[in-house]
């Protein structure tokens, strides 16, 4: 019915088809706009990766554009009209079998081959020297350490470009998983095991991610980022993040009354910020991020708010409303203990 | 209601719950298989409570064991007798197997009840859950086994389980046989290939 | 005693009871097959609309037409759903109505342990489906407390402490109570088509269909066992606290993952060799020839059913199995790819030298075998361990699945349904309904899924309630959104079609011309099937001079004919079963929940030794 509409406009029907596919090609493929994708790889592995998918998707265009060409060539020349002659009683062909056999079997030893190679290049394995990061999942937010320079962070991790990072994976509680698509693939961080992922990434740039594996109510909602910096710059982030907490600057009212608003004992307990938080010299408490240098990181609340004074006011007014079934309390805070709050945490550089 | 006495046409000639019967015991390898292959994984692992070589008593589980195959011999007599019209030596026999099922379940109450006062309960620790859900699925089976028993004696001593009905007994005996089987393959990989390194003292 | 009086007509042979009894009661393997397709179609809209649900959720970012926790108990309802209570059921509905005409018998082996799955398998969907409404009885502030983990639930997510409710009680329960259902029709089919065929016909005469159903039926005696041990683990933790999955404990998560998709992946082949075989007899009647390469197509589901077995850690390439094991399961998954393409070549070959008629039944298989194909290609995409990595989790394999399981399955079991609606129901669907139908659905379902595969490899992953509005997805949701509302509107013209088509021409004993056994019998069948078991002398007796004998079949049966009564211990044994179930969603007050479990397992025992002892001849 339909092709004999285009028949009447003079219209193929590959031709609609392309027209209705190009766009969505050519949109997949402009770059930028896509800070998650997994077609703009900026590492060794995840150009690994990419090499081999786009060799799989060619051979998968080519058997795709036979076959559906026999399918449709076959429903148009055989169909029942007036005159056409009469069915052939074929019951099958070995020699046509022992060929549809064979040439599938060898599309995939060809692509069996560079897989099984890019499997045993993407290991794990990473050199002495690489960047050692431990990747803990927390329902709904990211734990960085980095063992060998003393670092606890959370929501950014950072890095540096040109050098092998050797990535430890696990979790504090149910299955997530690590992915930040333009420098890897992604791996499970689960409860009880290690994971690993080995990358170097090449290019200077903020990468985004999020979580990739279904692990509750806020899964949606745990973000991560990746700032592959200069190594320069790398080496001056970790200073900051390694440096005695910044002092609170007893001149300024607001923020003196947002160290007071921080560790203050709630009734009940578990709504004090220093039950859950570490903050270096104040608190150890591990359930939520480590708030030392959090006035340095671009977002909070797993990636999902800007830190800016608007997002922090946002988070701390309502966290169960922002990130469905988080564990940060919603705690009655008035107007003025909230600024006090943002202006304390923000100078926690 | 009558009906035709003609013997129904099967392609295979055999009787069609026979054919159903061992698809049953294919399902139940699975069964068990994943639940043995469970306990394969965990063991060694436990972090705490007791282990195999601290509780297990290979002695007193080899009596349990030995009980059960006479059982399967009682079986076998069963069905032979049942299937020559022997009324008497039917029911001893199914009976006997019935009392000699009945028994094993009564080491592992005993064995159970022994190893939760000794520490394992089945919450303890990865041995504990692996270990009781293993035996105790087979164990639930032995029982079912013992019951279905009981019933065909009961038949059998209200007249009912002639030669004819021969296949109900030889049903019963694939079910008993591949329970006692299964019992070899846990008392083989739990009881005697303990793989758990031993304490070191 | 349960037994129904059977009107008998002297000349005409018996004919089927009539009366609300005598269907709760029917051990007739055709009504038992009706109301599996009523059932499951009815699971297939309440899933069908959760799906709408989640699609508008995901038309923009940011929506909050759904709260996050339902979402997250939307997707997982309607994965479960789909799979247990709409695909499997359909197809059983095909397994119960054809098999037996197809190869020659009266009935299945077990018609009492027919009925018996049934009665599960539509207790067992209330159960879990009762969860949406169950909050207020188990005080947790919510009307909802529907599973929320996801279809394949994984641990320890699903555990005690980090779910604590009862949502993934309704979810344990409710799956193992289906899997007795399964199981049960599994034993059945597997012994009525080893030894209920016809004289003559040889398995290597037998219709496809059936062949593609004895596999399935193997599979699922073989792979429900394994995810009935898991769920057994899960619920053991859930219920007394056992350590199968408590990480503190040196539970391993990754049991639960081995265990489930050990099951899993033979279960996407229960999914579809069922609607393959449909498609392997819609194909040859409306080309007016033979099936091409029938033993090829046959020993190619047989290895699919057994390679099938040797896949299934390529669901968990993402957990860092180590580049052995990676590699093994790549080959073996590519493996599988083979066996598949060669079906697809078969069917292109069978409508080669045909003389194609486009009936609604031919369209869906042949946009069976036209989705099957982009589904079947980014399968062998995700094969690759290393491009798997940034596939999976994501939509990329959202869209596999369904290209695969709509474009293939659904559109495969519709094709079955335009097929053999006049051979249940004595007329046929209508043909221009039929042919709206098609081409909404082809349209709506590739608008649907096909730029899934866009948006998974630009970085969106799967069970998410939202997503980023910086992401660049924007589009392809609204696109997936509507084509989502396109096929909603598609199944509304087959509803329509269904009703409106009740009062047309009878459609006589063999519509299509076909070849095949069920077709040499009226449209419906008497309840006795055929009035003389027929001969076999051909793989298409209908077709073939002297291809059965006698032929045509007498209009009246020579012989008397016994039909066995129907009985209401299967579904007294289905509610001491559900019973039980509910006894264990009680765990936490033990004295009701013991007390209930007991009443359930009594009148489980109960209906079991009435079963055993009631007179009754197949």
């Amino acid at each position: 019915m339909a092709r004999a509409f285009l028949r009447r406009f003079r219209v193929s029907p590959w031709i609609v088809g392309l027209a209705l596919v190009t766009p969505l090609v050519l949109m997949a493929c402009s770059g930028d706009p896509y800070p998650q994708s997994t077609l703009h790889p900026t590492s060794d592995t995840s150009e690994a990766i990419d090499a081999l998918y786009r060799n799989i998707f060619w051979w998968a265009v080519f058997v795709f554009v036979v076959v559906q060409s026999a399918l449709v060539y076959t429903i148009i020349r055989f169909r029942s009209r007036p005159g056409a002659p009469e069915a052939r009683q074929i019951h099958g062909n070995t020699i046509v079998e022992i060929a549809w056999t064979l040439a599938p079997a060898a599309i995939l030893v060809a692509i069996a081959v560079p897989t099984i190679r890019t499997i045993f290049k993407l290991k794990g394995d990473a050199p002495a020297d690489a960047v050692q990061v431990e990747v803990v999942g927390h329902q709904w937010w990211w734990e960085y350490r980095y063992p060998q320079l003393g670092i606890v962070t959370a929501n950014e991790l950072h890095l540096p470009q040109g050098r092998p990072v050797a990535l430890s994976i696990s979790s504090a509680d149910v299955i997530h998983s690590f992915w930040a698509p333009k420098l890897s693939g992604k791996r499970d961080a689960m409860p009880g095991r290690t994971t690993h992922l080995a990358f170097t990434p090449d290019s200077v740039g903020t990468f985004h991610g999020q979580c990739a594996e279904f692990c509750g109510a806020s899964h949606a909602n745990m973000r991560l980022r990746v700032m592959v910096e200069a190594p320069a710059d790398f080496d001056t982030w970790v200073a900051r993040q390694t440096a005695a907490p910044v002092a609170v600057d007893s001149s300024d009212a607001l923020v003196l009354a947002g160290e007071a608003a921080f560790k203050k004992i709630r009734d009940p307990a578990a709504h004090s910020c220093i039950i859950c938080h570490t903050m270096a010299g104040v608190s150890g408490g591990i359930a939520g991020p480590n708030l030392t240098h959090v006035g340095s990181r671009t977002t909070i609340a797993g990636g999902t708010l800007p830190s800016d004074s608007a997002g922090i006011a946002q988070w701390l007014r309502n966290p169960m409303a922002e990130k469905p079934g988080s564990l940060m309390p919603t705690i009655d805070l008035t107007d003025d203990e909230i600024a006090a709050l943002v202006a304390y945490l923000q100078s926690r550089k | 209601m009558s009906h035709a006495a003609v013997a129904h046409h099967t392609s295979t000639g055999l009787d069609s719950r026979k054919i159903a019967f061992w698809t049953f015991i294919g399902s139940e390898c699975l069964l068990f298989g994943s639940l043995i292959a469970t306990y394969l994984v965990y063991e060694g692992r436990s972090v705490s409570g007791p282990t195999t070589h601290e509780i297990l008593n290979i002695p007193l589980t080899s009596i349990s064991t030995f009980d059960l195959l006479m059982s399967s011999l009682a079986m076998v007599l069963a069905l032979a007798a049942v299937q020559r019209g022997d009324k008497v030596w039917g029911r001893v026999w199914l009976g006997m197997t019935a009392l000699l099922g009945a028994i094993f379940l009564g080491f592992q109450a005993y064995e159970f009840q022994h190893f939760v006062h000794e520490g394992l309960g089945f919450t303890t620790n990865l041995f504990g859950s692996s270990f009781f859900t293993l035996t105790g699925f087979h164990g639930a089976h032995v029982f079912v086994g013992v019951i279905w028993l009981l019933t065909l004696l009961v038949r059998s001593l209200q007249g009912k389980l002639g030669p004819e009905k021969a296949l109900n007994v030889e049903i019963a005996g694939l079910y008993w046989h591949f329970v006692d089987v299964v019992w070899i393959v846990i008392f083989t990989v739990v009881y005697l290939i303990q793989t758990t390194p031993l304490p070191t003292t | 005693m349960a037994t129904t009086a059977m009107p008998h007509s002297t000349t005409a042979g018996p004919t089927a009871p009539t009366g609300l009894w005598s269907w709760i009661t029917t051990t007739d393997h055709k009504r038992i097959g009706v109301m599996y397709g009523v059932t499951a179609f009815v699971f297939f809209l309440i899933g069908g609309l959760e799906a709408l649900i989640i699609r508008l959720q995901l038309g923009a970012p940011g929506n909050s037409i759904v709260s996050a926790e339902h979402y997250n108990q939307l997707f997982t309802m309607h994965g479960t759903t789909m799979v247990f209570l709409a695909i499997m059921p359909l197809s059983a509905a095909f397994f119960n109505f054809v098999i037996p005409l197809q190869i020659g018998a009266r009935d299945v082996a077990f018609p009492r342990l027919n009925a018996f799955s049934y009665w599960v398998f539509l207790l067992g969907g209330l159960f879990m489906n009762a969860s949406f409404l169950a909050g207020p009885l188990f005080g947790t502030g919510t009307l909802s407390v529907a599973p929320d983990a996801g279809w394949f639930g994984y641990a320890n997510l699903t555990s005690p402490q980090f779910s604590p409710g009862p949502n993934i009680d309704f979810w344990v329960l409710g799956l193992q109570i289906l899997g007795i259902a399964s199981l049960a029709a599994g034993f059945n089919f597997i012994t009525t088509i080893i030894n209920l065929r016809a004289p003559g016909m040889r398995l290597m005469r037998m219709p496809v269909f059936t062949w593609m159903s004895f596999v399935t039926q193997f599979l699922i005696v073989t792979a429900f066992p394994v995810i009935t041990i898991g769920l057994v683990f899960l619920m053991f933790d859930r219920v007394f606290g056992t350590n199968f999955y408590r990480v503190s404990a040196g539970g391993d998560v990754l049991l639960w993952q081995h265990l489930f998709w050990l099951f899993g992946h033979p279960e996407v082949y229960i999914l579809i060799l069922p609607a393959m075989g449909i498609v392997s007899e819609v194909l040859p009647t409306f080309s007016r020839k033979p099936l091409f390469g029938y033993a090829v197509v046959v020993y190619s589901g047989v290895l699919i059913g057994v390679v099938g077995w040797g896949v299934w850690a390529h669901h968990m390439f993402a957990t860092g199995l180590g580049p052995i094991a990676d590699s093994v399961f790549s080959a073996s998954t590519m493996l599988i790819a083979v066996p598949t393409g060669v079906k697809i070549f078969n069917w292109i070959a069978t409508m080669w030298g045909g003389r194609l008629e486009f009936r609604p039944a031919m369209l869906f298989a042949i946009g069976f075998i036209a989705q099957f194909i982009i589904g079947g290609l980014s399968g062998v995409m995700h094969a690759s361990p290393p491009a798997d990595l940034q596939q999976t989790d994501t939509y990329f394999v959202v869209a596999h699945f369904h290209y695969v399981l709509v474009g293939g399955a659904v559109f495969g079991l519709f094709a079955g349904f335009y097929y053999w609606w006049p051979k249940v129901f004595g007329h046929t669907l209508r043909d221009g309904l039929g042919k709206l139908h098609f081409w909404l659905m082809f349209v709506g379902v590739n608008l649907t899924f096909f730029p899934m595969h866009f948006s998974g490899l630009l970085g969106m992953p799967r069970r998410i309630y939202t997503y980023g509005a910086d992401l660049g997805l924007n589009t392809f949701n609204l696109l997936s959104t509507a084509g989502a509302l396109l096929t909603g509107v598609a199944v509304l013209v087959f509803v329509i079609n269904m009703f409106l088509s009740r009062r047309g021409p009878p459609a006589g004993p063999n519509p299509w011309n076909a070849a095949t056994l069920e077709w040499a019998t009226d449209s419906p069948p008497p309840v006795y099937n055929f009035t003389v078991i027929p001969t076999v002398h051909d793989l298409l007796p209908l077709w073939r001079k002297g291809g059965m004998e006698p032929s045509p079949l007498p209009a009246t049966p020579p012989a008397p004919i016994h039909v066995p009564p129907g009985s209401v211990w299967p579904l007294c044994a289905a509610i001491g079963i559900i019973t039980m179930g509910v006894g264990a969603l009680m765990h936490h007050h033990l004295v009701p929940s013991l007390a209930t479990a007991l009443v359930g397992l009594a009148v489980l025992v109960v209906s079991i030794y009435q079963w055993a002892f009631e007179p009754f001849e197949v």
